[in-house]
């Protein structure tokens, strides 16, 4: 079908089309991957409280079986030839409607491989630590249900064959994301900090749901294969606005300017949510569909270009914002926002830096989830404390919290040999290598990664203890510390996946082969460059921080640029002035417009006579003489009438 | 038509009276005036059946039962003078005065001729013609009227009933009232006093008189009292000493001899 | 000797009963008044049968004076029945069923 059109495109840039080939073998349980933790989850929610007692345990049981099933899918198509590792699974027709054809598709490739293996190992790690985390709370059997329902629609959401059924699982994890972060929903702020979310990602949807219109206005059809054949046939203006609004999408679910303010927010849910949701998958969804839209990206440079920006301004948004917080899962959330947006520059630099930003996404989820559910054992060592001025000097009360944290740590600030050190490096380079602009920004990025993230380090884990008098910090339980101590080792040797180019050469049938440059600086200047920016960031953060006293409560005479990042640099107020406000008055208008106008021409006329009847109404006096007064008007209204007849 | 002329007058004096008397029982009055009179001119309009039954069931039964009905709400209730709802009174004699003029020149206009007379139809006796009629022609309408009064009284005696409210108290029971009313509140146990009748004026307005000489008010009638017609027992015992000596002067009459004693009595009853 | 002068009194008589209906306002006076306009009617009825000869008008008469008798039953017993609950026979202040 799409044979014709293939002859010249070829010809054109080298974009992989995808070809996919049906399955067999063991790939044919894709299905399987979803529907397991999409039982977990209906079995859960519907189980009612009969579910109670082993509810967490099935809720754990089923990840690890998508696991499992994963690992035994990624090892069959390692054994493929490379030309050979895209599959589709046709599992049923969706719907037909008019020339529109939905089938219920699956597409299995080396990009949604490496997905299922983040989400399905790093999730079953946060489940197993949810056991423990979650032990006290009485509706845990929920939230593993709500867990569940999020790692099937993740897993849907990676593993579609067409951008319908991506929606589909985009909006279940944007319902299970909002779910979870209300998940206390006795708490106000939690509850509020849900909606902010629910409300954002709408904004993003709206990218969503038009580029799918847009793109079954002009190729007719939603499957990645048919719109990656057919990508090169349309008009630049088309694709570039299919890039933006794919990107608004990407804007809305992985938190990037101007759609970033419900991040900090969605720190008000539970501890492994954050890690799960909001730092190793959900969030990165944005940077997937990018890469995923990779064929329409490299033919539309304008929307190409404003990734980039997007990205640049949002790691230093995030980062910033990470210095200045004294919460540790905002600090956390900065950090996240920060590093997806140096995900989002991989992408948006295009073919060569489509797999370095899988790659970062990757070893982010590693090292960020092991942060997460680190800072996650330290509130429940510290009464669920989560201002880093009551900690300090944790390190003795949690030797193994510590130890796995710093892993992450070092991994983060890309601290040579670990994995953060690895990809965060390539895609630097990469960026100085496209501009050096961009390139320098991303160095600055790092510095000030490496500034907050010794600052959140130096606070927790180091100076002289602060915590209240009826704290007792203590280590948590081997459920948590396990999976602590598997993410801490991943965090350190995530960068294998680097040796020997593998994750370029595995992706490459997705994101295509970048033609070799020269670039301007010898790669190993890039690094050491890196390397130093970074120590100065730490530097800094020591002599700010380590070298001082940490007061408990936050100072209040402290520079604009702090009392900025506090406020998460005014984005809620951005947000209130441009969207909110102007918003607010256009709604009160058009309903006062409404009430006054449309309405009042429609009651007007029964007002008017309503009016006029309770006026009427007055001659209804009561008094039976003036009734029999009005019956006398009327006969000799008669008898005159008569009398002009009859004389007439 | 003398009959007429002599009557027409005393029939619109005595409506008219009926608008502007304040007292209700002088409008029923006038109102007995107006329907006698009536009866009287049915009469002459070769009516006498219809006189009879004017007379019978008007003037006898229906305004007497305006009268009870003027008992019972009271005899002394009178209207106000003043008109409560604006321009009533006004718009009231206006349009009664257009009515009545344009009523008067209507039918003064119209020419009506001699009267037929009822002679020839009234020849087998008036009340035999009538009934001849009633019971053919309109017998449907009569037997209506039949349904239309058993209607009327149930009416009457559906709204006129009240409903006992409370057990209907035994002799026994207001015997122990008044006990209790007694011991509570002081009242006077016993029948009341009788007034004050004396040989010479045999009538109740005159109140019976304590040991002290003063008089007992609660011997007679509040109505009586209410009414200030009360007359006081000393006075009237002014002229006792004359009435006295007129015995006297009678007994010793007697004791001269019985012959002049019948003009005696005569001259003193004058 | 023609009917229009006892049709002229009955004309005088039922405009003196309507004017009191209406200014008049003790309710047996009211009702009173409503009598003297059926008698005025009555009187024309009479009038007329003798005028044309025959005895129709008067049977009229006499069926008027039927109903006159069973309205100023039910009447008055609802005055009776006003006059218990409000002490008061003055049709102004049975005015409650108004707007």
């Amino acid at each position: 079908m799409y044979s014709q059109i293939t002859a010249w495109h070829d010809a054109a840039v080298n974009i992989p089309v995808v070809d996919p080939s049906p399955t067999s073998g063991v790939l044919s349980l894709a299905w399987l991957v979803i529907a397991l933790p999409l039982a977990g989850a209906v079995i859960l929610l519907l189980g009612g409280r009969y579910a109670d007692k082993w509810g967490h345990l099935l809720g754990t049981a089923l990840p690890i079986g998508s696991f499992v099933v994963s690992l035994l899918m990624f090892v069959s198509l390692l054994g493929r030839d490379a030309n050979d590792r895209q599959v589709t699974q046709h599992l049923w027709q969706w719907f037909d409607v008019g020339r529109l054809h939905v089938g219920f598709d699956l597409l299995y490739d080396p990009l949604s491989a490496l997905f299922l293996l983040l989400i399905t190992g790093v999730g079953s790690l946060i489940h197993v630590y949810s056991i423990g985390y979650m032990e006290h709370d009485p509706r845990r059997r929920r939230f593993f249900g709500y867990l569940n329902l999020f790692v099937a629609a993740m897993l849907l959401l990676v593993l579609s064959e067409n951008y319908l059924g991506l929606f589909l699982g985009w909006e279940g994890v944007g319902l299970a994301s909002y779910l979870l972060i209300g998940f206390w929903q006795h708490k106000p702020s939690a509850a509020a900090a849900a909606k902010k979310a629910f409300v954002i990602n709408r904004v993003g949807d709206i990218g969503m749901s038009l580029a799918i219109a847009l793109m079954f206005v002009t190729f007719g059809t939603t499957s990645f294969t048919g719109v990656s054949h057919l990508a090169a046939g349309a008009s630049d203006n088309t694709l570039n606005a299919l890039g933006l609004l794919l990107l608004l999408a990407a804007c809305g679910k992985s938190a990037q300017v101007p759609l970033q303010s419900w991040l900090l927010d969605a720190m008000e849910g539970p501890t492994p949510v954050s890690a799960l949701i909001h730092a190793a998958t959900m969030v990165t969804a944005g940077v997937y569909l990018i890469v995923r839209s990779n064929f329409i990206f490299e033919l539309a440079p304008k929307a190409q270009t404003v990734v980039v920006i997007v990205a640049v301004v949002t790691l230093l948004w995030g980062a910033i914002i990470g210095c200045a917080k004294d919460d540790i899962k905002k600090a956390l959330a900065g950090s996240t926002m920060s590093q997806i947006g140096y995900m989002m520059l991989g992408a948006g630099l295009g073919v060569g830096g489509y797999a370095f930003a899988i790659f970062h996404l990757l070893t982010h989820g590693f090292f960020k989830a092991n942060m997460f559910l680190g800072a996650g054992s330290v509130m429940h060592g510290m009464n669920d404390e989560v201002d880093m001025r009551r900690y300090g000097a944790v390190r003795h009360a949690m030797p193994i919290t510590f130890l796995t944290f710093a892993m992450g740590y070092l991994a983060i600030i890309g601290f040579p040999g670990f994995s953060g050190f690895w990809s965060k490096d390539k895609i630097i380079e990469v960026a100085l290598a496209d501009n050096w602009v961009v390139g320098l920004f991303a160095l600055l990025g790092a510095g000030i990664t490496g500034f907050y993230m010794t600052r959140l380090m130096l606070m927790t884990f180091f100076t002289e203890k602060r915590w209240k008098e009826d704290v007792h910090p203590h280590e948590s339980p081997a459920v948590m510390t396990v999976p602590l101590i598997v993410l801490a080792a991943l965090s350190v040797l995530g960068g294998v996946m680097l040796a020997g180019n593998w994750i370029q050469d595995f992706l490459a049938p997705v994101t295509g082969v970048a033609p070799h440059e020269n670039p301007p600086l010898p790669a190993i200047v890039v690094t050491l460059l890196a390397v130093l920016v970074v120590a100065v960031g730490v530097a800094t953060a020591w002599f700010l921080v380590g070298k001082r006293e940490v007061s408990v409560t936050a100072p209040q005479d402290v520079s604009f640029a702090t009392t900025a990042a506090r406020n998460d640099l005014y984005g809620d107020a951005i947000n209130d002035a441009l969207v909110v406000r102007p918003g607010k008055s256009l709604i009160r208008t058009l309903l006062s417009i409404d009430r006054y106008g449309v309405d009042g021409v429609t009651t007007g006329g029964p007002i008017a006579l309503g009016a006029l009847a309770g006026q009427l109404r007055r001659v209804q006096n009561g008094f039976v003489r003036s009734y029999a007064l009005s019956l006398l008007g009327g006969v000799l209204l008669v008898v005159l009438a008569l009398l002009v007849v009859n004389v007439g | 038509m003398t009959a007429f002329w002599i009557l027409a007058p005393i029939m619109v004096i005595a409506a008219l009276g009926i608008l502007f008397v304040r007292k209700a029982v002088h409008a029923a009055l006038l109102l007995a005036v107006v329907m006698m009179s009536l009866a009287v001119l049915y009469l002459v309009l070769q009516a006498p059946f219809l006189f009879a039954v004017q007379i019978i069931v008007y003037t006898g039964a229906i305004l007497m039962l305006f009268l009870f009905v003027v008992m019972l709400v009271g005899v002394d209730a009178s209207d106000s003078v003043v008109e409560t709802i604006r321009g009533q009174r006004i718009l009231a004699i206006l349009a009664g005065l257009v009515l009545g003029l344009v009523l008067v020149t209507g039918l003064g206009q119209i020419t009506l001729g001699t009267a037929v007379g009822l002679d020839n139809a009234n020849s087998g006796g008036n009340i035999q013609a009538l009934a001849d009629i009633l019971f053919s022609r309109y017998v449907f309408a009569f037997e209506t009227t039949s349904a239309l009064l058993i209607t009327a009284a149930l009416g009457a005696m559906v709204l006129a009933h009240r409903e006992r409210l409370g057990p209907k108290p035994t002799q026994a029971d207001l015997a122990h009232q008044r006990v209790r009313d007694y011991a509570e509140k002081g009242l006077h146990l016993g029948p009341l006093p009788p007034p004050g009748v004396f040989a010479r004026h045999n009538s109740v307005d005159t109140p019976a008189l304590l040991p002290d000489g003063t008089a007992a008010e609660a011997s007679i009638s509040r109505v009586l009292a209410a009414r200030g017609t009360v007359r006081s027992a000393p006075e009237l015992a002014d002229d006792i000493e004359t009435v006295q000596r007129r015995l006297e002067a009678f007994g010793d009459d007697t004791a001269r001899g019985r012959g002049s004693a019948p003009a005696s009595t005569e001259k003193d009853a004058e | 000797m023609t009917a229009t002068p006892y049709v002229v009194l009955s004309a005088i008589i039922f405009t003196i009963g309507c004017v009191g209906v209406l200014t008049r306002r003790n309710a047996i006076v009211v009702f009173m008044c409503v009598e003297l306009m059926l008698n005025a009617s009555n009187l024309a009825l009479v009038a007329f049968a003798r005028q044309h000869g025959n005895l129709d008008g008067q049977i009229a008469a006499f069926f008027v004076m039927v109903v006159a008798a069973a309205e100023v039953v039910v009447g008055l017993a609802i005055i009776m029945t006003i006059f218990r609950t409000r002490r008061s026979a003055s049709v102004d202040d049975a005015s409650l069923l108004k707007y």
